[in-house]
């Protein structure tokens, strides 16, 4: 995408649909044990992605935690490429060695995929610090969840970002738990984003459900930023419907704080203000729902049916120049 | 060849990298303003300025992560400790992500990145300052470290490290700083492959096998030894990873008797790898059971009566060559 140029909306929804569409699918296969290890769901979150990635422009750089799927689609990972990676198969995009939570996409700058939770914040700002180096334009938009925000990896990253004027954008996707536990019983503060506070970096609160909202905001913040290079916080506030991976059954909230979301949903409300505007036709709709749906059904069949990582290829991707020591 | 200290050395192989490769940046806590906290970075400021040569405030972790992305993007960073007994604090760093990112992404990125500093106790800095962390990453897949013990491998292994498109270590010898060597001059391209051990000396009766702060010990040693008609091969290792297996074995295939002095703790320690090494592949060749000389395995204690107790020292290794020789 090139500056100020908008990505169309319709086409967004349909990436929102194929996200989730993905995820559900996900979802029944590793039930169905093709998929092993964790597997961390997105489901709900879908507006945050999507509006920053029809922000910014295709070569800034993305960085993200291990709730990681969304955001290689969002950059234009293939659902094939995705899907092969959970199966731990040699085409997907990590080539099977990474799986759910470390998914890379060089060619589409997604930088992964993250497991340990805020230790990719530092990575980040590295990678913030080489955009200024270099004296480039480009943005990096670090995501991560409100359980990072306590980790000493973070306030370190926020205070060299901050200290550097680093190029930066971090987006807190607060869905209100850290595995189980509550941003109430996680952190002291009332607000996520008063932690920028401490290191004079400039924050706001957008509706992580409201994908207009979110591209917005964070257009204009990356407006600001390639002007002058600086960091930046939002925390986007957001709701995953699903436990933290498949094995939890998210007993510490209650059914009617999920329905309250569930009636929120960032799909059905950026297809509602699109249906409202005379953008969107129901027919449309269930045109890209079948599409993204079918998508993701190619994409399980390209899982099943692609090789295995070769065994005699096992060392080779631990050393750059194949060092056997 | 001129006599220059093991600390000129590595601020040689700096200051060419720098100027070598504009994508090479030097990063750490007093590297600039202060000159280096060992004043292994003095004068880079004045020469490369504040672009390349960064302060930062003591954050391991976010530093130490902070050139882990950057070599993400395509950068050369050096990350300097102040000593390695910090780089625990950035351990989640060090040992999770810069060595796991390129199996991790598929081999989509390498960390081309060097993390150096001091390593190894020095003298009377106590428990947590003295810490030898050779064995905990050299058993980390995905790293390379190189333990220099003279200034011309000092320069030569940091060059090498600094092109090499891994995260490698450069584990300094706290206490050779100040120590003198011969080393090509400026102009002459000085590189020294990682993975190769270096004949410090040569002997016929026992194979010491040393690095880092041990080699000086072992040499001493092994002239004290020769009055007494023990003539010792002293094998530096200089890298602990890759390890140089071939000149090892070569070197107890012709003495038959092995010492290894480590500088690190007995239990897991690099000896302990070297060791298995030598009875596995060539069993036959020895004619006694190898003897490790390391550190105690004991928190290091500030009293200084205690800390020669804890440390390899010349008595532990004149004694452990006596045992192997039957002297």
């Amino acid at each position: 995408m090139q500056p100020g140029e908008q990505r169309d909306e319709v086409e967004m929804l349909s990436l929102m649909l194929l996200i989730r569409r993905f995820e559900e699918r996900a979802s029944q296969q590793y039930q169905a044990q093709k998929i092993g290890g964790f597997c961390h769901l997105y489901i709900g979150q879908e507006a945050v992605v999507t509006g920053a990635v029809a922000a910014v422009r295709d070569d800034d750089y993305i960085i993200t935690a291990y709730r990681d799927h969304a955001h290689a689609l969002a950059r234009g990972t293939s659902a094939d490429a995705c899907m092969a990676e959970l199966f731990g198969k040699e085409t997907g995009c990590s080539r099977g060695l990474g799986g759910s939570m470390h998914f890379f996409d060089r060619k589409n700058h997604m930088y992964g995929g993250h497991a340990i939770v805020a230790a990719h914040v530092p990575l980040a700002v590295g990678m913030a610090f080489a955009i200024k180096y270099r004296g480039e334009d480009r943005v990096t938009l670090c995501f991560f969840g409100d359980g990072a925000i306590n980790q000493g990896a973070f306030h370190e990253a926020l205070n060299l970002a901050a200290l550097y004027r680093l190029p930066i954008v971090f987006i807190c996707e607060n869905n209100l738990f850290a595995m189980g536990t509550s941003v109430k019983r996680s952190t002291s503060l009332k607000q996520i984003v008063d932690r920028t506070e401490g290191y004079d970096i400039p924050g706001e609160i957008v509706d992580g459900m409201n994908f207009r909202e979110v591209r917005d905001k964070i257009a204009e913040v990356v407006d600001s930023i390639r002007k002058e290079p600086h960091p930046a916080f939002l925390e986007a506030r957001t709701y995953r419907y699903r436990g933290h991976s498949m094995s939890d059954p998210a007993s510490y909230r209650t059914k009617e704080e999920l329905e309250k979301y569930r009636l929120d949903d960032p799909i059905t409300r950026l297809r509602a203000q699109l249906t409202r505007e005379g953008k969107l036709t129901n027919e449309q709709f269930d045109r890209l729902d079948k599409q993204a749906k079918e998508t993701v059904l190619v994409a399980v069949k390209f899982a099943e049916q692609s090789p295995q990582p070769p065994l005699e290829k096992l060392y080779d991707y631990t050393y750059a120049d194949g060092a056997k020591p | 060849m001129r006599e220059i200290t093991y600390r000129q050395a590595l601020n040689e192989a700096l200051a060419e990298e720098l100027e070598r490769d504009p994508n090479v940046f030097l990063m750490g806590e007093e590297v600039a303003e202060y000159q280096g906290a060992y004043k292994v970075s003095q004068g880079l400021l004045q020469r490369f300025g504040p672009r390349r040569i960064i302060d930062t405030p003591i954050s391991e972790n976010g530093f130490a992560g902070l050139g882990v992305g950057a070599a993400m993007v395509g950068l050369r960073p050096i990350i300097e400790f102040m000593t390695f007994s910090f780089s625990l604090v950035a351990f989640d760093q060090v040992v999770n992500n810069a060595p796991n990112m390129f199996t991790m992404s598929g081999g989509q990125f390498n960390i081309p990145i060097t993390f150096r500093g001091p390593n190894g106790p020095a003298h009377q800095l106590g428990a947590t300052h003295s810490h030898a962390t050779e064995n905990f990453y050299a058993s980390v897949p995905g790293l390379k470290v190189c333990t220099p013990a003279t200034p011309r491998d000092a320069k030569g292994l940091l060059k090498t490290a600094v092109r090499d498109d891994n995260p490698v270590l450069v584990l300094e010898a706290e206490l050779l700083y100040s120590s003198k060597g011969m080393v090509e001059p400026p102009d002459e391209e000085l590189l020294i492959p990682l993975g190769k051990a270096d004949v410090k000396r040569e002997g016929s009766d026992v194979s010491v096998i040393c690095y880092a702060q041990t080699v000086p010990l072992a040499l001493k040693v092994a002239a004290q030894l020769e009055e007494e008609d023990i003539s010792a091969e002293i094998v530096d290792l200089r890298s602990i990873k890759p390890l140089d297996e071939k000149a090892i074995f070569d070197s107890v295939t012709k003495t038959h008797r092995v010492v290894i002095v480590e500088q690190d703790h007995p239990f897991c320690g690099v000896g302990a790898e070297v060791c298995y090494r030598i009875q596995k592949n060539i069993f036959d060749a020895l004619d006694a059971p190898i003897i490790r000389v390391s550190q105690e395995d004991v928190p290091m204690p500030y009293n200084e009566r205690l800390e020669h107790a804890v440390l390899p020292n010349a008595e532990k290794l004149i004694a452990a060559v006596k045992q192997v020789c039957y002297a």
